[in-house]
């Protein structure tokens, strides 16, 4: 039985007469590749804040790499990884800034932090680009290095969101075998995306649906469960009947 | 009468540095929903901001409604509706003060054109008095898309509408862009969705400032075979790595729960890349001769660019 890295169980968060997140309950066991989908609106963005450390809940249980989202939020930040699209890495420091300053951030040792930072750069190909400011850099790039970044510190998991907009089609299939290699080293991913072909990258999907888990379980499973011949046909058929609108 | 026309246009940023459009030919008849699909990076942007006289070109030529875009800025100003992608519209304004707004720079009202918008205005309308900087992004999303419509415009330009949208909104967005295209509205919309071509009549395929490919969706993938197979099995990680190792093989790209791969022409068949796999002790191995998509088309003209140049 792998160690579960992600519990939840009836887990809630309200604003005011809103409940955003609505008594969600699931395991993710580690080096688990979780995807986690719903439309806008759905509460994925609140549930993962409130995994991150970032949000209280306003009840049920969660624990993050055996840490309480209620009394430990600081310990969970410190064994988490993050990464989103909408910021990643800061334009006007170089590859090598950003990776020291996220480095730096998560307490990894300078001697230490100097080798994995080369080791990093060569591993990306990027020994040329080290000492460009980020921000001249394609999209594709940037997202490769935040990853990697975002994992540097050898994390229990790490929560990416819509990691992939925009990007081409092959860089898009380059990172996912980023994804899958952090995931054979026992790195738990749990990541948001709105391409549903990646849906099917994930060992398992759970679909919200106005703030509740509509659906949980394996693609090839769900598939069959709903009849549908892919994760974008399972999808539209359980948002459709979403009542509320992001 | 062509409603986009563009001759040799080229644009670029940094004194040079960075290529932004290359050499761009593209003719857009009047009435047509076009799709400029590509990734970030691609031109897309570029390309609007030059036909919504927002931005010169460094060179070239480019039409809009017969109207030349450095010439007769004015009058294309006033014919054409633009939703960047980046909300753009006063935060600090409601709803209904954005549209009031917009109606009056182009010198009508929100009641006069009122039909215009009805359809996709009605689901906002309940929340009119709310600023526009306090709403979801499927709200502002059809915001925009209101004040883009409200002066009647003959060329509707779309960047990255869907952007960052869900799966059940883009489909709703799409039914729309539908609708507006059966009034006779010309509509040139961008997107990374590739899936999207399908909705469009023409797309253009575009990738680091150059157009690869006009044409309908059937038409250019018809045009791009490909020896393809979807290769399914136990551990598809390994199976990946394996497979990108096989002599025959050109490519190898994740789809969904298969793995498309390219085989090289000479190959025929998939029996070999069966052997070799089993040989590499994978299980549960399924293979299938397969027609390309439009994600694999472009991939392939990805590929073969990096490779000619």
């Amino acid at each position: 039985m792998p160690e579960i890295v992600i519990h939840t169980d009836k887990l809630t968060r309200k604003f005011g007469e809103f409940t955003a997140v609505d008594a969600i309950s699931f395991d993710v066991a580690s080096g688990e590749i979780f995807g986690f989908l719903g439309a806008n609106g759905a509460g994925k963005t609140t549930a993962m804040r409130i995994l991150c450390g970032l949000l209280s809940p306003t009840s049920g249980v969660a624990e993050v790499a055996g840490f309480d989202v209620y009394k430990e939020s600081e310990e969970i930040k410190k064994h988490i990884g993050y990464m989103s699209q909408k910021f990643s890495l800061y334009d006007n420091l170089t590859v090598k800034e950003n990776i020291h300053f996220f480095g730096g951030i998560y307490g990894i040792p300078r001697k230490e932090l100097k080798e994995k930072t080369n080791e990093l750069v060569s591993r990306l190909g990027l020994n040329a680009e080290a000492d460009k400011l980020v921000g001249s850099l394609p999209l594709g790039w940037k997202q490769k290095i935040s990853f990697s970044t975002a994992i540097l510190h050898e994390p229990k998991i790490v929560f990416l969101d819509e990691p992939t907009g925009g990007v081409d089609p092959i860089t898009r299939r380059q990172f996912w075998d980023m994804i899958y290699e952090a995931a054979s080293r026992g790195i738990t991913i749990f990541v948001t995306t709105h391409y549903m072909d990646e849906a099917e990258y994930c060992d398992r999907v759970s679909i919200m649906v106005d703030g509740a888990i509509a659906a949980l379980d394996k693609p090839s499973e769900m598939k069959k469960a709903f009849g549908a011949k892919d994760m974008n046909d399972v999808f539209l058929q359980l948002a459709r009947g979403a009542t509320r609108g992001d | 009468m062509a409603a986009v026309s563009l001759k040799n246009i080229n644009r670029t940023y940094l004194k040079g540095e960075v290529k932004a459009l290359q050499d761009i030919n593209l003719e857009i008849k009047s009435g047509e929903l076009f799709g400029l699909i590509g990734p970030d990076g691609a031109g897309k942007t570029t390309l609007f901001r030059i036909l919504t006289t927002l931005l010169l070109p460094d060179s070239g030529k480019a039409m809009v409604a017969g109207f030349d875009v450095v010439d007769n800025l004015w009058d294309i100003r006033k014919i054409s509706g633009y939703m960047p992608g980046k909300f753009s519209l006063y935060q600090d304004l409601s709803i209904e003060e954005n549209l009031n707004f917009f109606a009056t720079v182009f010198n009508t009202t929100l009641e006069a054109n009122y039909h215009l918008i009805e359809e996709i205005y009605v689901q906002i309308e309940p929340f009119k008095h709310r600023l526009a900087g306090d709403l979801s992004g499927g709200m502002k999303q059809k915001l925009a898309l209101c004040c883009a419509l409200i002066h009647e415009p003959k060329v509707l330009f779309l960047d990255e509408p869907t952007t960052g949208v869900d799966p059940v909104s883009r489909k709703e967005f799409w039914d729309m862009l539908d609708r507006l295209k059966a009034r006779g509205i010309t509509i040139i919309v961008s997107t990374p969705y590739m899936d999207e071509a399908s909705r469009c009549d023409r797309i253009a395929l575009m990738q680091n400032g150059e157009i690869l490919e006009v044409d309908t969706l059937d038409g250019i993938i018809g045009r791009h075979s490909q020896n393809l197979f979807a290769v399914n099995g136990d551990n598809r990680y390994e199976l990946m790595k394996t497979i990108r190792t096989y002599d025959g093989t050109l490519s190898c790209f994740a789809f969904g729960e298969e793995s498309h791969v390219s085989l090289k022409h000479t190959e025929g068949d998939s029996e070999g890349l069966k052997a070799y796999l089993l040989q590499h002790k994978h299980t549960g191995i399924a293979i299938k001769s397969i027609e390309p998509n439009i994600e694999d088309t472009f991939i392939k003209l990805m590929l073969e660019k990096a490779t000619n140049a």
